[in-house]
């Protein structure tokens, strides 16, 4: 294929070389450091995060203001926030493993919360969300040129609230309240539960329970990201890093500058871009065959094709 | 002077919003003016009203099928324009004039209003109440390299136009509703909540990931349903997202 990673100007393995962040991280810290380092430096007025209950019941006014009752949400349910300090930064991070409709604050972060220079985190189907609001800009009036950093997480697959409450639930057989950290890695669902209990599921498991809209999607690797990354082809501990236009140059560069990084050379570490291939690979080829299943769906009647 | 388009702007059954969204590129309008566009009528901002020869027209507004002059005008437009665009959800999709059923000073027995592509054909769709200047800017400048363009140039245009293209010739009629029979229900909604940013009135809030509609508030504009990455999505245009912003932005220096 070729063109499973998108464009990318460089690709490194990175772990934030701040403590305190890795401490609450999914892996290497990247959208973390570089949000705070972006905050820090003003590229960035204030970033658009899927945050959580504890979150919501610590700043409520940076929530989404929707008919959501926030005493009400569940564990791991994701509330799209926004953050303008390190410490609502680190509040909110961790991966939640169910969507955050994060492009719904994009406009919003524009008006009542009077952001200029906007940052937002986002899975690869909401980077295309971002570009196509930026060039086909229909209900987005003067969002655009607000988006001063748009960083990319790798994504599989992602599941409704409801199929991870299954999976934790009813598979792991334990209750949400009592999970610290979730993961997929090594071709499993892990829970952590909070006393320290570890269960693992096999990844066939949870594959019913994915969204069925993750199944047209032909990006792995957030290609429309600003930079992009993920655990996968890094070491544990650390993540793997796309930086792909312009504008991530720039912020990669300076942040490194910095010293918010360290690096490895991604050809010097294991299992390397072969493993992000591949599975790039596995996920574009699979949903290639779902989009021409579509075409056939029914008896001469096709099942309608998003892409043109 | 030989270079540039030449532009017309009807306006017919609308609130003068999609006026002010085009102004509202301020010192880009005047580039365009400038540079590419000789805006040959168009009440509000010129002097000359009446419908000329023209390039490409702009129709605000939806057509009142009471009002003999309205629809006179419509047709007019059409019979004198080689490209037809549709500014904003009423001339698209009758919009918010959808709920109109007359009685209304001063003219009580206007009531019927139409989407002008019930009236005519329609080239090209720009929805959204109002339309936002950034898309009518970026329409305008990719309408000109399609006239006047390099070769390169007009398949940028072509490509980026393609999807407007083909909105204008897939109806007219929107709704929050779109989002259920097109994207949810034919299984391609995954939740990225563009909808619920694009809705002009908060009709729309995302509840477990989807999105879950207010439809007594939705005013039928359209902008939720093309704002959308999954009613329709082009890999060629988007992906050269950097590119193309940097050239509409050098374009308008």
């Amino acid at each position: 294929m070729g063109a499973e990673l998108g464009i990318y100007k460089s690709c490194v393995s990175a772990r934030s070389t701040d403590k305190e962040i890795l401490k609450f991280a999914q892996d290497g810290g990247i959208v973390s450091s570089l949000f705070a380092y972006a905050l820090d430096a003003g590229i960035i007025d204030g970033a658009i995060v899927a945050a959580n209950k504890e979150f919501a019941a610590k700043y409520p006014a940076k929530c989404i203001q929707d008919s959501s009752n926030f005493d009400m949400i569940e564990p791991f349910r994701p509330i799209p926030a926004i953050v303008n300090t390190k410490a609502e930064l680190l509040a909110a991070a961790g991966t939640k493993y169910n969507i955050s409709p994060n492009i719904a604050l994009l406009k919003e972060a524009t008006r009542s919360f009077g952001l200029d220079k906007i940052g937002i985190v986002g899975t690869p189907c909401q980077m295309q969300a971002v570009r196509k609001a930026q060039l086909y800009p229909v209900g987005m009036r003067d969002v655009g040129a607000s988006i001063a950093l748009a960083v990319g997480i790798f994504c599989m697959e992602n599941f409704p609230y409801q199929g991870i409450l299954q999976l934790v639930e009813d598979h792991a057989a334990m209750k949400m309240e009592s999970v610290k950290k979730m993961e997929i890695g090594k071709g499993k669902f892990w829970v952590y539960g909070k006393r320290g209990q570890v269960v693992q599921l096999p990844l066939k498991v949870t594959h019913k329970y994915e969204q069925p809209g993750c199944h047209v999607c032909l990006d792995y690797v957030a290609n429309l990201g600003d930079i992009s990354t993920g655990s996968v082809g890094s070491p544990d501990g650390w993540s793997t890093v796309f930086v792909r236009s312009k504008i991530g140059d720039s912020v990669w560069a300076k942040a490194m500058a910095a010293g918010c990084f360290e690096t490895q050379p991604i050809e010097k570490v294991k299992p390397g871009l072969e493993l992000v291939t591949k599975l790039a690979n596995e996920k574009i080829s699979k949903n290639k065959k779902t989009l021409e299943g579509r075409a056939t769906f029914g008896v001469g009647k096709a099942l309608r094709n998003p892409y043109i | 002077m030989a270079d540039k388009i030449t532009v017309g702007y009807t306006h017919l059954s609308g609130c003068t919003g999609c006026t002010v969204a085009l102004a509202d590129n301020y010192a880009g309008l005047l580039t365009l003016l400038d540079k590419y566009v000789d805006l040959k009528y168009m009440p509000t901002l010129a002097d000359a009203r009446h419908i000329q020869k023209v390039d490409v027209s702009f129709v605000e507004g939806s057509v009142c099928i009471n009002d003999k002059l309205a629809v006179e005008e419509i047709k007019e437009t059409r019979e004198k324009s080689a490209v037809v665009v549709a500014l904003g959800g009423c001339a698209c999709y009758g919009n918010i004039t959808r709920f109109s059923r007359g009685g209304q000073q001063n003219q009580p027995g206007h009531e019927a209003y139409l989407p002008i592509g019930d009236l005519i054909k329609v080239d090209v769709f720009i929805p959204g109440c109002a339309p936002t200047p950034q898309l009518i800017r970026n329409v305008a400048v990719m309408a000109y390299l399609l006239l006047k363009g390099t070769k390169e140039q007009k398949d940028l245009a072509t490509a980026f136009l393609k999807p407007l293209m083909a909105a204008a010739a897939e109806g007219n009629s929107a709704c929050f509703c779109d989002l259920m029979t097109k994207v949810i229900n034919q299984g391609l909604c995954m939740g990225c909540g563009s909808c619920a940013a694009a809705c002009p009135v908060n009709a729309i809030t995302m509840e477990y990931g989807k999105p879950q509609g207010e439809r007594d508030l939705c005013i039928k504009c359209g902008a939720c349903y093309h704002q959308c990455p999954r009613s329709w999505f082009s890999f060629d245009v988007v992906s050269n997202y950097e590119a193309i912003n940097e050239a509409i932005m050098a374009a308008l220096q």
